[in-house]
């Protein structure tokens, strides 16, 4: 079903998270580290870039090149993951709708490894209204100066290069959006305290907050007033990613469970030939493979170009992120007392997979587009 | 810099298991690797060849399916890679390896250095980079846990011993075998794969070394190995209870009685 080359991307993508990022994945989810060093391993092995055009210094590969090396190392540590996945998603505005003096300024960097990357929308009082975003980017010469404050930004403070998406005219509301590149170090650009989260402990989150912070005009995305349709296709484009973060965080909390099932004896045989136990397993299985495949089918959709995949992304986000939620609080109920110790690693499974059901639209988001899209297709036969 | 570095591909070794009946090591369906000490003598080449420029070339002896040890080595960041390969190669001892290795470094374009893993983790004999040396007549150094300073003339290494490390100049060219403590191998890198993918591989024979026949092969090895078994595992201990100093007085009479 993989081609050579992506077989080659998930073989190495997995030897990274089993030899490099297991042993250390505790580590990083204790004190709340940034994984440097495992993103310069992956920046190194050229990871960075499997979805980006060779002519950019990448690998040529998909969407679903993204979501295999996602999954892998998500199966290891979701937080250190999100370094990886968090960059893919502020490179998607540059990607998709970046001029070529822009895709050639920023994306070899980031096939590199060498900066990472960060997508900035989510404000206070716009979560899940995303439309409701009051930063603001006024035209000043060649220059535009923005004003505001992002939130929950992953890779915030460590990544290079943020695309923005900022108001540049507030009257047309959320028709005035525009995105922008802000490159770290630019004038008046700041980073709040890092969060403390549930889960995804190795990824870092903070503030965006620009005052009055001077963005050459060259660094607009597209045109003025394409910021929200930007966010819109680079969101349609990552979900898919997010999916596979869940299908990685699911099959890695079902590799615990299955390897203490065989190996935990309790009544004089392992817990694993228990029918209680081994119908948890087979169900666990299951839906695994079935939020992977629809997984995967999603991302071929992208990488097809289909024209809207809204639907479909919202789909594969929904279902996996569900499953790897069900799938981790299942393995722990497998492992019982040891699955709630912190000394054992799946109660992180538990802690990171909530997050899968939260970002990048909310499930329940997730739902109203699916809802929309299939209603808007019934009045269109 | 112009780096040689020998390899070796072995079977993995976490899933090494003997043939009962001929005490040999099952091959059939064991995946094979690169030898992992020789994976530090790769990684300490191509940071040589990083840190000084140059090229590095890396070779083994070995059936056809070395090939693929060579190609993963190119991905690695090797830049050349040579198999010897011939029949007559086979029942090579360490001596016979390592002249046959000498005679292939002898047709490459000349060297400054040569590194070699500690030993091959399948033999465990660490004969054959010093062999090699042997056979080129030059200086080596074993052990290598750290090169401290090296330019095209001589080189200043920490040698690795039971108690310490010894500082040891040498001058170049030279072989050094290497320790697991000199580094850290690197992972490999997609456009390494791909490079090597599609890297081409010399292929010599004996002939096209050159190499005395009569010292090649099962003929050319003065080693001849006798039997090779699996030793007996060792057999549970006995576990004693009671009061410690009951326990003491009867481990004693237990130690008096093997005759320890």
């Amino acid at each position: 079903m993989l081609t050579e080359q992506q077989t080659m991307v998930r073989d190495l993508a997995r030897k990274i998270a089993r030899e490099k990022i297991k042993p250390v994945a505790a580590h990083y989810d204790e004190t709340e580290e940034f994984a440097w060093p495992i993103m310069k391993i992956l920046g190194d092995s050229d990871l960075f870039g499997v979805h980006l055009p060779e002519q950019y210094g990448g690998l040529g590969g998909g969407i679903l090149d993204m979501c295999l090396v996602t999954e892998e190392l998500s199966r290891a540590c979701a937080g250190i993951a999100l370094g990886f996945a968090g960059t893919g998603l502020g490179a998607l505005p540059i990607l998709l709708h970046g001029s070529e003096e822009q895709k050639k300024k920023y994306l070899p960097d980031i096939a590199k490894g060498k900066r990472l990357a960060a997508f900035c929308l989510t404000e206070a009082e716009a979560g899940s209204d995303a439309g409701a975003i009051k930063t603001t980017a006024r035209k000043e010469g060649d220059k535009y100066i923005i004003n505001g404050t992002k939130q929950w930004i992953t890779n915030a403070g460590e990544a290079e290069i943020y695309t923005v998406i900022a108001l540049s005219d507030k009257a047309k509301g959320i028709r005035g959006a525009s995105a922008f590149i802000v490159e770290k170090g630019a004038k008046g650009m700041d980073f709040g305290k890092k969060e403390k989260k549930m889960g995804i402990r190795a990824s870092a989150t903070r503030e965006v907050i620009f005052t009055d912070c001077e963005v050459p005009a060259a660094n607009l995305i597209s045109r003025e007033g394409m910021g929200f349709i930007v966010a819109m296709k680079t969101l349609d484009t990552s979900r898919p990613g997010v999916a596979a973060q869940a299908v990685g965080i699911a099959q890695g909390a079902l590799d615990h469970a299955l390897d203490y099932s065989r190996t935990r004896v309790q009544f004089g045989q392992p817990i694993s030939s228990f029918q209680a136990v081994g119908h948890m397993l087979a169900d666990m299985g299951t839906q695994v493979e079935a939020a992977r495949a629809l997984a995967y089918s999603v991302a071929r959709l992208v990488d097809s170009g289909a024209k809207s995949v809204s639907k479909e992304s919202a789909m594969a986000k929904l279902f996996a992120s569900d499953t790897a939620m069900k799938v981790a609080v299942d393995a722990v109920q497998i492992m019982g007392g040891y699955g709630y110790m912190r000394d054992y690693p799946v109660e992180k499974y538990m802690r990171d997979a909530k997050i899968t059901q939260i970002y990048e639209g909310t499930n329940q988001i997730q739902r109203n587009v699916i809802a929309a899209n299939m209603i808007k297709e019934t009045l269109q036969k | 810099m112009n780096i040689i570095v020998c390899i070796k591909q072995v079977p993995n070794t976490t899933d090494v298991r003997i043939d009962p009946v001929t005490n040999t090591l099952i091959r059939d369906g064991v995946e094979s690797v690169i030898n992992p000490f020789d994976a530090y003598a790769i990684e300490e080449a191509v940071r040589l060849k990083e840190r000084l420029g140059g090229k590095v070339t890396v070779l083994t002896m070995g059936p056809p399916q070395a090939e693929n040890a060579l190609k993963e080595a190119i991905g690695l960041g090797c830049d050349k890679a040579v198999l010897v390969s011939d029949r007559k190669f086979a029942g090579s001892d360490t001596w016979a390896t390592s002249y046959t290795l000498a005679c292939a470094i002898k047709k490459l374009e000349g060297f400054d250095i040569i590194l070699c893993g500690k030993q091959a983790s399948d033999g465990d004999t660490a004969q054959v980079g010093p062999g090699i040396s042997t056979h080129l007549d030059i200086p080596q150094v074993t052990y290598v846990k750290k090169i401290s300073e090296i330019d095209d003339k001589a080189a200043r290494v920490e040698r690795m011993t039971e108690e310490g490390y010894d500082i040891v100049e040498t001058p170049l060219p030279c072989l050094l075998t290497v320790v697991k403590e000199i580094n850290t191998p690197r992972m490999p890198s997609l456009k390494g794969m791909m490079r090597a993918k599609s890297a081409k591989i010399a292929k010599w024979t004996a002939d096209d070394i050159e190499a005395d026949p009569a010292a090649l092969g099962l003929d050319g090895s003065p080693t001849r190995v006798v039997k090779i078994f699996t030793p007996e595992p060792r057999k549970g201990g006995e576990m004693l209870s009671g009061s410690a100093s009951d326990v003491a007085k009867e481990l004693v009479e237990l130690l008096k009685e093997a005759v320890l």
